[in-house]
């Protein structure tokens, strides 16, 4: 992804002379924050990979490995945006069981017994999925309201909202496990058939490199209409070429990994289709949680680098003060912030419950400290004004890294917890350390 | 430009004030940070407050600004009464203000600061960057021709670039009344001498400056008239033509006018 940070680097004629190695690398104008975290992912899968024999970096292993972070990802875009405007949210695990109960009740009670049979079942999910992320728009908005217009909190605010919409979850229900849901909606949460299969995931592919490639071009242009000074062509290239083949490499590893054999031979049987000697195989491609989570990080990085909301957010967490008086309904834009965050967890309590083929009062437990973990790995700031979308993701996909290659190696949990906070502490202790650094 | 607008405005038919701010009183808790002040600005014409810390200078423009609006008292803009309860009200009138704490958003970069609240957008509602980037260069090419750090964030800017910065930002909307609060604190002499020429620039296409300043001499410079606050009190406007530096200074530190101050309370404090 070559999502452009608010703040960016110092373009090449205006810079300093610095080192000769830096300032070649500075002349690609990239994020080196999120280059950075890239490598230690990258090596952090190299080294799990080495110790579970070849496991790890398995087409079979790294599908599921997005599976798994789609959620926490989904949710780590809207906490970025929260942590960058110097507020915090504790309430979205509660939120998203609250909108999983929701959303269970809907599709097996409250809408059969209100329609009856003569509902369309086909588009049901839609109609549960609307009104759950209407539910987290409402109650991020009611949390919003009590933080920006009566300057409560957010902490306390949001504490009292992990009590509050989990006690609640628990009282729609009566604490029973809703099951099984709706098929259509099951598919949100990935598997075999919830997933786009190989020729939609190339088209995928083909649109998000043409996305690179007009992206590229068009900043060029613009820059190159007022006269200011373009990042070298080459640079330019080198950029398109990497972030395409790292699109298509991403894809082609989501297609190498095959439906499940008994699977795939009752799906060619129903549909006619002989079976080879060597059995069907069937590429499964990006999974419908994983291109839920990719939108999501693009319209996520879209409103916080392109829109006046974003610039707004960023302009707060640096001075809250300059903020107000440059003019910005602060308020508002702090509002906004946190019924994104609801909208979020109900669209992650969706992908959750669907992939749990369920709705119980389990799910969600702890959750926000994981994504809280993750915004923070991936580069956001405590301080307020600093912090990527596209870091956020990327620390999601560590922290799923982390934990489901230790359970490979046959880490047993506890010491699963603690390197998990180690790394936490680790990696925000040596970001400091390098920004104070460069300042 | 020797005849000043209040003089003016003595002799010939009354004329309308940019700004009059009438009985303005801002309260902290029981403490009249603002004690029923009323002062005016007049096209074309720069009004310095003058005072010691504690004075209620900044107080009194923020009342203006919409940064702290007061408890009581009316502000009139071309003799319309007004209500200002926030910057975004303010800017609305044309007013804008260089705080003393230049009020820079530290994390983003110099475009992104002078179009903080206003910034410039494509059809579809996109940030036009490229734009802006543009209008900042234009800008602060007349304001500081030697400023280049256009793509980094402003807390990697000196203090006198950081200035420029936030001075930008309140020319660059067209203002008609523009508060600048110790404008000079940060800068060096040449810098210091660009906003002296960029004060009579502004005089000059009409605009009205509150000029706030702890420098008795920068504000002999540049200002028509000059209003001196003493405890939250306005001691007295004094056309600047028809005092001295002395009896400016009487007027602050012991808060008494030039007919009322006598030959020794001057020699005391200029000893």
């Amino acid at each position: 992804m070559t999502a452009a940070t608010p703040i960016e680097q110092p373009s090449v004629t205006e810079a300093p002379r610095q080192r000769s190695a830096r300032s070649l690398f500075a002349r690609f104008e990239v994020d080196t924050r999120l280059l950075g975290m890239l490598a230690a992912l990258l090596i952090l899968w190299f080294a799990f990979n080495i110790l579970s024999n070849g496991l790890f970096l398995s087409p079979r292993n790294l599908w599921n490995l997005s599976v798994q972070s789609a959620a926490v990802a989904i949710m780590t875009t809207g906490m970025v945006l929260i942590i960058v405007s110097r507020n915090i949210d504790l309430s979205i695990g509660s939120i998203l069981v609250f909108v999983v109960m929701i959303m269970g009740l809907l599709q097996a009670e409250w809408i059969p017994s209100l329609l009856g049979s003569g509902f369309d079942p086909s588009y049901l999910w839609l109609v549960v999925v609307v009104i759950g992320v209407a539910v987290g728009a409402l109650i991020g908005g009611i949390q919003g309201f009590l933080i920006a217009y009566l300057r409560i909190p957010a902490f306390i605010v949001t504490l009292g909202g992990l009590l509050i919409w989990r006690g609640a979850a628990f009282q729609l229900a009566s604490g029973r496990t809703i099951a099984p849901l709706d098929s259509t909606f099951q598919l949100l949460g990935g598997g075999p058939q919830g997933s786009l299969g190989e020729t939609l995931s190339w088209v995928v592919a083909a649109i998000g490199i043409v996305a690179i490639v007009y992206g590229l071009i068009a900043s060029r242009r613009r820059r190159q209409r007022y006269g200011f000074p373009l990042r070298p062509m080459w640079a330019d290239v080198i950029l398109g070429i990497v972030g395409s083949a790292v699109v298509a490499g991403a894809v082609w590893v989501a297609n190498a990994y095959p439906w499940p054999p008994a699977l795939a031979k009752e799906y060619a049987v129903a549909h006619g289709i002989p079976i080879p000697p060597g059995g069907v195989i069937i590429p499964t491609g990006i999974a419908f949680p994983v291109l839920i989570a990719l939108g999501i990080a693009v319209v996520m990085t879209v409103l916080a680098t392109r829109r006046r909301f974003g610039r707004h957010v960023y302009a707060i967490g640096g001075n809250p003060e300059a903020a107000e008086l440059g003019g910005i309904n602060t308020r508002f834009t702090i509002l906004k912030t946190f019924v994104a965050m609801g909208m979020l967890a109900a669209i992650a309590a969706a992908v959750i419950s669907a992939r749990l083929n369920a709705a119980t009062i389990a799910v969600g437990t702890g959750i926000e400290l994981q994504v809280i973990a993750a915004a923070v790995i991936g580069g956001t700031s405590f301080a307020g004004g600093i912090g990527t979308i596209a870091g956020g993701v990327l620390g999601a996909v560590v922290m799923q890294s982390l934990s489901s290659g230790m359970v490979l190696i046959g880490v047993d949990t506890a010491s699963q917890d603690i390197v998990v906070g180690l790394v936490l502490v680790t990696a925000v202790g040596v970001d400091t350390f390098v920004r104070r650094r460069a300042t | 430009m020797t005849v000043t607008a209040a003089t003016k405005s003595e002799t010939t038919a009354p004329r309308v004030p940019l700004v009059e701010m009438r009985n303005i009183r801002v309260s902290f808790g029981g403490v009249h940070a603002v004690d029923n002040v009323t002062v005016d600005l007049f096209p074309g014409e720069v009004v310095g407050l003058v005072g010691g810390n504690g004075a209620g200078k900044s107080t009194l423009i923020r009342a203006l600004s919409g940064a702290h609006p007061p408890n009581e008292g009316e502000i009139f803009v071309n003799g319309e009464k007004v209500s200002i309860t926030n910057p975004r009200d303010a800017k609305i009138y044309g007013i804008e203000t260089i705080y003393q704490t230049l009020a820079l958003a530290d994390n983003v970069d110099a475009a992104a600061n002078l179009f903080l609240g206003r910034e410039i957008t494509t059809r579809t509602g996109a940030l036009d960057d490229a734009a802006m980037e543009s209008a900042t260069r234009k800008v602060m090419h007349r304001l500081n021709p030697k400023f280049r750090n256009f793509k980094v964030p402003v807390q990697s800017l000196s203090g006198g670039q950081r200035q420029s910065v936030a001075i930008a930002r309140a020319v660059h909307f067209n203002a008609k009344i523009l508060i600048m609060d110790e404008p000079t604190a940060a800068l060096g002499p040449a810098e210091t001498a660009q906003v002296r020429e960029l004060v009579s620039q502004l005089k000059e296409e009409g605009i009205g400056i509150f000029l706030i300043s702890h420098d008795i001499h920068d504000v002999f410079d540049l200002a028509d008239r000059i209003s001196v606050m003493l405890q939250g009190k306005l001691v007295g406007t004094v056309d600047k033509t028809k005092v001295t530096k002395d009896e400016v200074l009487a007027m602050i530190i012991i808060g008494k006018l030039p007919q009322d101050v006598s030959a020794g309370e001057i020699a005391e404090l200029v000893h």
